[in-house]
């Protein structure tokens, strides 16, 4: 019996593919809970704590889309998975969001059936190697063996920029970060490289962190954001305005701690976004307070960066890129209006 | 044939539909037709929705560029080559590690397997020892077990071990000098070949002359001199044709010459040491199931002990052996795609890993992968059943 129930659920996974894909946000709220494609454990992106609960700039990233579907950050199941299986597990229906240090490339969006729905991080790949090596620049790397994870654009990127340079390296891949880093740390590669973001949290899990370097090279762009998959607009435009208000609310003042005089303002664009004036959480298929429920829980978008990557965190990674674009960054929302 | 036709022909009074035979052949053609539809169902439902999620399919992608290095290639390949490149590496790899191991397994196997007959206490116990150990430990933890061993037993690249010769080794790898064939060393090779044909010709002579008049040969020493001897003699006489390549200390690594990665090692240490363990029990099953009248009907006939176990045991023993050797020799290329584990570049990594997750073509790529798997297996089968068919025992 037990088999034939198995035939009949395989059968039914085979010729069902497409109905899972078209109404996620009814699915997520029937559903009570969204399913949150996470890092198998990346320091400040998506990493479980000795208590099993996720922190990460990724993660609070989907703490804040349950937060304006659900009404609850905490309606979230966090679901490891490794480069190579993350495309396949949101493709299939696996997780609603894949949030999982991403890079946004061109063939990804029109080749997988997946769609970005906007940047939470502007990333580089960078090199980490042993001081002992007196290697102070990515182009003195010639020859070097350097230990890298399998299905990424990393890969890829390793091999185009030693190319261009006329450098021959010895690339060694393996199929998680954690084994790559392994092997670099017992001596098996000269550099370990991933996105820069990366390396300063592989550097802290390292048995000396302080025997290791970043170079200064960043020789790719590395642009990480939110996949949904393709042909749900309704999803993709839930997903997309989530990390929108975050950055919205940064760019008005409005934190997880003053929500409530915040409430009381007389600015237009601070009441919509809160929604006292207008009906934009409606509009989005949301409640009327999606986006102060995600302020008010998660944060803003400078509130979860400091907290989880930034000045507020072990990783200590400065804002650069990710400032605001009024100081002089990169991160900007259309309005609420 | 046609007679017994005749009279097996129903009567008239029994209608068609209760004729055994039409009924066998209905069912036969209805339950193809339904697998056949739910293939086709399951095969165009697929492409319909892939389609529709706008996610990329069919084969164009064999010849882009790929774009990625891989750390162990046996053909040339950069990472301008295509994927379908890639995947002949890969293929290589494979076959590399799972030729070479079912050769290192077999060896030790019957090493195992005789020791653990041995009548030596100490010899028996090791044995058994070996055996119980190893097949009762999950391959995968071993492989991870001996990839750790030999990266962190071994020196870092500035303490390299220097082996006379010009082998270095280190926790990057073997590094030897590495043969390069010069001008005339086709003669040699040449030699070679006709020494080998030579030696099996006169295998053939020597065989009809011993069943003919009794009187043997000496085919060991003439085949040694025939293989070995003759072509070294060319050697030396076109002048040693043959230069290495030898592998020099660079500022991270070492260059040139032959090199043995650690994580092929690795692979190919718990491959072989691991199905030998295997194998052992196969040879000492195989031995034990030849009965002990054989050995002393033997003696009588006045055979020595080696002789008796080369022309009268191992003979018997091996058409039980081999088919459960099969068995392992088809466990062992499979496993091998545990190399995804320790980073070893075989199919299963760079195929269905690196070039599946490059293109998001997941259907395609696993079902060539399978297809390759299924190819290998039913080769490595069907050569096996050959020489089954060869040593089975003929009724008379």
């Amino acid at each position: 019996m037990k088999r034939v129930l198995s035939v009949v659920a395989l059968t039914a996974v085979m010729f069902a593919v497409q109905s899972a894909s078209a109404q996620t946000l009814k699915q997520v709220k029937d559903r009570g809970i969204l399913n949150c494609g996470a890092n198998t454990g990346l320091a400040g992106f998506g990493l479980p704590d000795a208590q099993g609960k996720w922190t990460g700039l990724d993660v609070d990233t989907c703490r804040a889309v349950a937060a304006a579907v659900l009404g609850d950050a905490n309606k979230v199941k966090f679901v490891p998975l490794s480069a190579k299986d993350r495309f396949t597990a949101l493709q299939s229906g696996e997780v609603d969001v894949l949030a999982r240090n991403t890079t946004w490339t061109s063939s990804r969006d029109t080749q997988l059936g997946l769609n970005f729905t906007g940047v939470n991080y502007y990333d580089g790949q960078g090199f980490l190697v042993r001081k002992a090596l007196k290697v102070n620049s990515a182009l003195e790397l010639n020859e070097a063996s350097v230990c890298v994870q399998q299905g990424t654009t990393t890969e890829l990127n390793l091999a185009d920029y030693f190319r261009a340079n006329n450098m021959k390296v010895k690339t060694v891949t393996f199929a998680s970060s954690d084994e790559a880093v392994k092997a670099y740390d017992s001596g098996r590669c000269d550099a370990f490289t991933t996105d820069a973001s990366g390396l300063y949290a592989e550097r802290l899990r390292l048995a000396t962190p302080g025997d290791h370097i970043v170079l200064p090279e960043i020789i790719s762009k590395e642009p990480l954001g939110p996949a949904v998959r393709h042909g749900d607009d309704q999803w993709f435009d839930v997903v997309k305005w989530t990390l929108f208000a975050m950055i919205n609310a940064e760019e008005l003042g409005i934190t997880s701690k003053n929500t409530d005089e915040m409430l009381k303002s007389t600015s237009p664009d601070v009441r919509r976004l809160l929604g006292s004036e207008g009906a934009f959480g409606e509009q989005l298929g949301l409640g009327k307070d999606w986006a102060l429920q995600i302020v008010k829980q998660v944060g803003n978008y400078g509130e979860v960066f400091d907290r989880n990557v930034g000045a507020g965190s072990p990783l200590k990674i400065d804002r650069g890129l990710n400032k605001l674009w009024s100081k002089g960054g990169l991160q900007y929302a259309p309005p609420v209006r | 044939m046609s007679t017994e036709l005749k009279a097996g022909s129903p009567p008239a009074s029994v209608p068609f539909y209760n004729d055994p035979k039409v009924r066998s052949i209905a069912y036969q053609i209805a339950l193809c037709l339904v697998v056949a539809g739910l293939i086709y169902g399951a095969a165009s439902n697929a492409i319909e929705n892939l389609q529709r999620a706008r996610i990329a399919s069919g084969f164009g992608f064999w010849d882009n560029i790929a774009g990625f290095d891989i750390s162990q290639t046996l053909i040339s390949y950069s990472n301008t080559s295509t994927y379908g490149r890639a995947f002949w590496v890969g293929l290589l790899n494979t076959l590399l590690v799972a030729g070479l191991g079912i050769i290192f397994a077999t060896i030790l196997g019957f090493i195992i397997g005789i020791a653990r007959l041995s009548k030596n206490w100490l010899v028996n116990k090791a044995a058994t020892f070996y055996v119980e150990t190893i097949r009762n430990l999950p391959l995968l933890l071993q492989l991870l077990f001996w990839y750790n061993a030999v990266l962190k037993a071994l020196p870092d690249l500035r303490d390299s071990v220097k082996i006379p010769g010009g082998i270095y080794l280190n926790n990057r790898g073997l590094f030897m000098p590495a043969p390069s064939a010069q001008a005339g060393f086709g003669f040699v090779e040449l030699t070679l070949l006709v020494g080998v044909i030579g030696a099996i010709a006169y295998r053939y002579w020597a065989r009809k002359r011993q069943e003919q008049t009794g009187q043997q040969a000496p085919v060991f020493l003439v085949s040694l001199g025939l293989i070995v001897g003759l072509p070294l003699l060319v050697f030396l006489l076109a002048g040693m044709p043959l230069k290495f390549d030898f592998p020099e200390a660079g500022r991270f690594n070492i260059a040139g010459g032959l090199e043995v990665v650690p994580e092929f090692a690795a692979l190919l240490f718990g491959l072989s040491i691991y199905t030998a363990a295997f194998i052992a029990e196969v040879v000492r099953a195989g031995i034990l199931a030849v009965s002990h009248g054989q050995t002393e009907a033997s003696y009588s006939l006045g055979m020595k002990p080696g002789p008796t176990l080369r022309l009268i045991i191992v003979p018997q023993a091996m058409r039980v052996i081999i088919p459960p050797l099969t068995s392992q020799y088809l466990n062992l290329t499979k496993n091998s795609s545990l190399a995804v584990a320790i980073g070893y570049p075989d199919l299963v990594q760079v195929f269905t890993g690196t070039v599946l997750n490059q293109t998001g073509q997941a259907v395609e790529v696993v079902a060539i992968t399978m297809a390759v798997y299924l190819t290998i297996s039913l080769v490595t089968s069907f050569l096996m059943n050959v020489y089954n068919s060869r040593v089975k025992l003929v009724e008379r």
